[in-house]
């Protein structure tokens, strides 16, 4: 297996954006990301995106981006996760590179959601549920990770203002990203009072919906050191499944699925989750982002909230928890988050995150999840 | 329109609460499956869910999706029934105050959504306080 | 002998006082309350109709009977609210309870009879030793148009019976049905609301059949008022049974364990039944009841049944009518029943 480096980053503003179609959001990210890597040829795409084909009736997009970018006949495959469609794309693109299969991959997640109504895009998402166990009787996502919430609330005494503190947080560092949806800071208060979705989950727990593509360029590590490039390798890539169904879970609030992926992927780093100097995690809702640093290894199981309430991953902190703004204030076109987590992580690790710097970042860890966890892919990224 | 096959197929599960038993390790699966969860053998006996349980987890949904969106706000949970199986399903004839983790719930056969007006009509189980 | 081997009520929660229905329409409540004997009304849920409490009923009727629903060989859901105009209602019920494929199911309607009817086929086949066990059920989720005097009274609710020929719990003595084509109360198809004939819907409809049919029966098994312990009539209102009751020579305690109607409603199909298991759930062995129905069109359907020692030992296998009708209510106001009951116009 060769090592592998992301030398090329691309990504647009994210948001509603009406005047721009699927295709162009996805082509506008991909060039972004092909003319920061400098290079002439791709070998293979790969494509992240959870649902074009119920979001814009399109599916075959693998094919559509590749024409569109000018490449075909390029090889170009599209990949399905759920929300971590985009990181199953950035472990495929790995594994093409690393394997010796392809040298120059792009991989690019996107998903395009505004060209539905409300309705749609709540239905299109619940694809990602248990359609005949819990889509059937009007579960939503808001309401399995509210049910999430209430039950690491009740085993750990989790409290609702914690839960507020990880938005504060989120939307604290995004107001610092220029891409971001909600570039603007909430308080806990804000959180607080805006509407209830699924108790206790009310509006400012929730990720949005929003347009957005993200792109990387992959290649051999030697082409990039040949290409006096900045070399940041991604060095440790895990993936795992889960139960569909909230309810086939033994614990009702612990992400399994990223415990594992995070445990393969730095295993295969060689590294310890201390080591990790930033992390960019799947804030879908505040609640997932508590679960996460616990599944991750960070805090102990059911200290999750505490240690959001004690700064430990505030930008300054010790562990430094989505300085990009994360899904919450970011956004979350779906099939792109992962792709962007990976974006955030290598603009950090060159040093050219700008006001979001994490200083001296050398390490960073991308997790990225489906559903309520019913996949996770985790990647380490490090920086030579 | 999806076609009535889909809800048809599920009639054993939603009317009659069927489930599976795995023949080797016990392990009881709400569907049925193929393949055991717990032990991967591929042969299970019959098995009737019990009707009755314990709330594990709740919420009420009160931004809900195109057939409920009357519906809201509506409360849905996981019990945990007593023969150890847990089930996902709405909540009903309960106040929203009512609910807590824990609370006795039982299973009542009720209307759980439509094709709108002239489509067919889809019933299930849900769970009422005991 | 056939008889009942097993009966099950389901009603409701959710209720609406007389008081809120006149509020809205800007009528005078106590006399409605005071004219028609009715205080509240039974309410479906959005998610209830006339199949969900079928199955319900159904279920508590199989709890009491304690048999093998593979046995049962014919279910008939009497109903003049079926959810489906052409797809019937007994195979959903059928299948809920585990009785399909080797059953014969139909639905009946016959408005407020149409349980008594399936009751009659029910007991008829067993009788002739065509099935072992047949379950009728009464249900109905009935709607009354929206500022007319049926408003105060429409109700939801069900009753199930499973008539078999051993361990019953009631013996079935007599049958006798009363009919005749008479236009009181009717609904053409596609209408959302029935119409009716006002004070033509008393004398020559509802008190003609039920003394019609209660003087038939009474002669054809040779018995008089006085020889049953209880009685129960249609419900239509308060009123009307007491009023029945004394024309044809019975006494209110005969008529009142088995009368709901004032804190129910009318269930319709599901009337005279509810009223028969509210009195099994009370009655002692040796009890001889009398059922007397009326569905409008019209005609009536009258049982004798004696109740047997085999009543004590099942009666609390399953909830009691009078529990359901007075335990755990939710009062709603006129602006979540409109809503419940579809009476308010959506979008397309």
């Amino acid at each position: 297996m060769r090592d592998v480096a992301v030398i090329g980053v691309g990504m647009t503003k994210w948001g509603e954006l009406w005047e721009k179609s699927l295709r162009t959001i996805f082509v506008e990210s991909a060039l972004l990301a092909i003319d920061d890597a400098g290079v002439e040829k791709i070998d293979s795409m790969v494509v992240g995106c959870m649902s074009s084909g119920l979001f814009a009736g399109q599916e075959h997009i693998g094919s559509l981006f590749a024409d569109y970018l000018g490449r075909k006949p390029v090889p170009a495959t599209r990949v399905e996760s759920a929300c971590c469609s985009g990181g199953l794309a950035l472990r495929q693109g790995f594994i093409e590179v690393a394997s010796g299969m392809s040298d120059v991959v792009l991989v690019g997640g996107i998903e395009k959601m505004t060209d539905v109504g409300g309705n749609e895009a709540t239905y299109a998402l619940g694809t990602a549920a248990d359609q005949e166990y819990e889509g059937f009787h009007g579960l939503t996502f808001p309401a399995l990770y509210a049910m999430m919430a209430v039950d690491h609330m009740h085993r750990h005494g989790t409290t609702r203002e914690q839960l507020a503190m990880v938005a504060v947080k989120n939307h604290e560092n995004g107001s610092r990203n220029p891409l971001a949806q909600f570039p603007f800071k909430v308080t806990v208060d804000m959180v607080l009072k805006s509407v209830l979705v699924a108790d206790p989950l009310r509006i400012l727990d929730c990720s949005p919906i929003t347009d957005g593509a993200a792109a990387v360029i992959l290649c051999p590590a030697d082409m990039a050191r040949k290409l006096k490039k900045p070399v940041v390798r991604i060095a440790g890539c895990g993936q795992a499944t889960d139960t569909v169904a909230l309810s086939s879970r033994k614990d009702l609030s612990w992400m399994e699925s990223t415990h594992l992926a995070a445990k393969a992927a730095l295993a295969q780093a060689k590294r310890k989750i201390e080591d990790m100097d930033l992390f960019e995690v799947h804030d879908c809702f505040t609640i997932a982002e508590i679960m996460i640093i616990e599944a991750l290894g960070l805090v102990k199981k059911g200290q999750g909230g505490k240690a959001v309430e004690d700064g430990l991953t505030a930008a300054g902190g010790k562990f430094p928890v989505n300085a990009s703004g994360g899904l919450k204030a970011k956004g979350h076109p779906v099939g792109a988050t992962g792709v962007a987590q990976a974006v955030e992580v290598v603009e950090q690790l060159r040093g050219h995150a700008g006001e979001r710097q994490v200083k001296g970042a050398k390490r960073g860890l991308t997790q990225n999840m489906g559903g309520t966890g019913g996949s996770a892919v985790v990647h380490v990224f490090e920086a030579e | 329109m999806q076609s009535p096959a889909r809800s048809w197929r599920e009639i054993p599960q939603r009317y009659r609460l069927e489930a599976a038993k795995c023949a080797k390790c016990g392990f009881i699966c709400f569907p049925p499956r193929l393949v055991c969860p717990q032990c991967g053998a591929r042969e299970f006996g019959p098995h009737k869910l019990a009707e009755s349980g314990k709330i594990l987890t709740y919420t009420v949904i009160r931004v809900a999706p195109q057939p409920f969106c009357d519906q809201s706000p509506y409360a849905v949970g996981i019990a945990e029934l007593d023969d150890g199986v847990k089930l996902t399903a709405q909540i009903v004839d309960c106040d929203p105050a009512a609910l807590k983790v824990g609370l006795r719930v039982r299973i009542e056969f009720r209307k759980v959504s439509e094709e709108g007006e002239p489509g067919v009509i889809y019933y299930g189980y849900k769970l009422v306080p005991e | 002998m056939a008889g009942i081997i097993g009966y099950g009520a389901y009603i409701p929660r959710n209720r609406i006082k007389v008081e809120e229905i006149a509020k809205v329409w800007g009528a005078d409540a106590p006399s409605y309350k005071k004219g028609l004997m009715l205080e509240e009304k039974a309410v479906p849920s959005p998610d209830q109709d006339t199949i969900t409490m079928s199955v319900e009923s159904a279920r508590s009727a199989l709890k009491r009977a304690g048999i093998d629903p593979r046995e049962i060989g014919a279910v008939y859901v009497g109903s003049e609210s079926h959810p489906y105009a052409v797809k019937p209602s007994g195979t959903v019920v059928a299948e809920a309870l585990d009785a399909t494929p080797a059953v014969h199911t139909a639905d009946l309607e016959f408005a407020c009879k149409a349980g008594t009817e399936g009751m009659f086929i029910a007991l008829s086949l067993v009788q002739a030793g065509a099935v072992k066990y047949a379950l009728a059920v009464g249900a109905d989720t009935s709607q009354g148009a929206p500022g007319d005097a049926l408003e105060y009274s429409a109700a939801a609710g069900a009753a199930a019976f499973i008539f078999g020929k051993e361990n019953l719990i009631a013996e079935a003595l007599e049958t006798f049905s009363f009919t005749t084509d008479t236009p009181d109360f009717w609904r053409r198809e596609y209408m959302h609301y029935p119409q009716h004939g006002g004070r033509f819907t008393g004398e020559p409809a509802y008190f003609k059949h039920i003394t019609g049919s209660a003087e038939g029966i009474m002669k054809k098994a040779g018995l008089k008022p006085a020889d049953f312990t209880y009685v129960i009539f249609h419900q239509p209102n308060g009123k009307f049974p007491f009023r029945v009751g004394e024309m044809l020579g019975f006494e209110k305690k005969q008529i009142e364990p088995g009368w709901l109607v004032n804190k129910l409603g009318n269930t319709y199909s599901g009337s005279s039944p509810l009223g028969l298991t509210a009195t099994l759930d009370i009655a002692a062995p040796g009890d001889l009841v009398l059922l007397v129905s009326y569905g409008s069109g019209a005609g009536s359907d009258s049982f004798v049944f004696r109740v047997t020692e085999r009543i004590e030992e099942v009666r609390d296998r399953a909830p009691r009518t009078r529990a359901q009708l007075d335990g755990n209510k939710t009062y709603i106001d006129y602006g979540v029943y409109a809503k419940y009951r579809r009476k308010i116009r959506k979008a397309e």
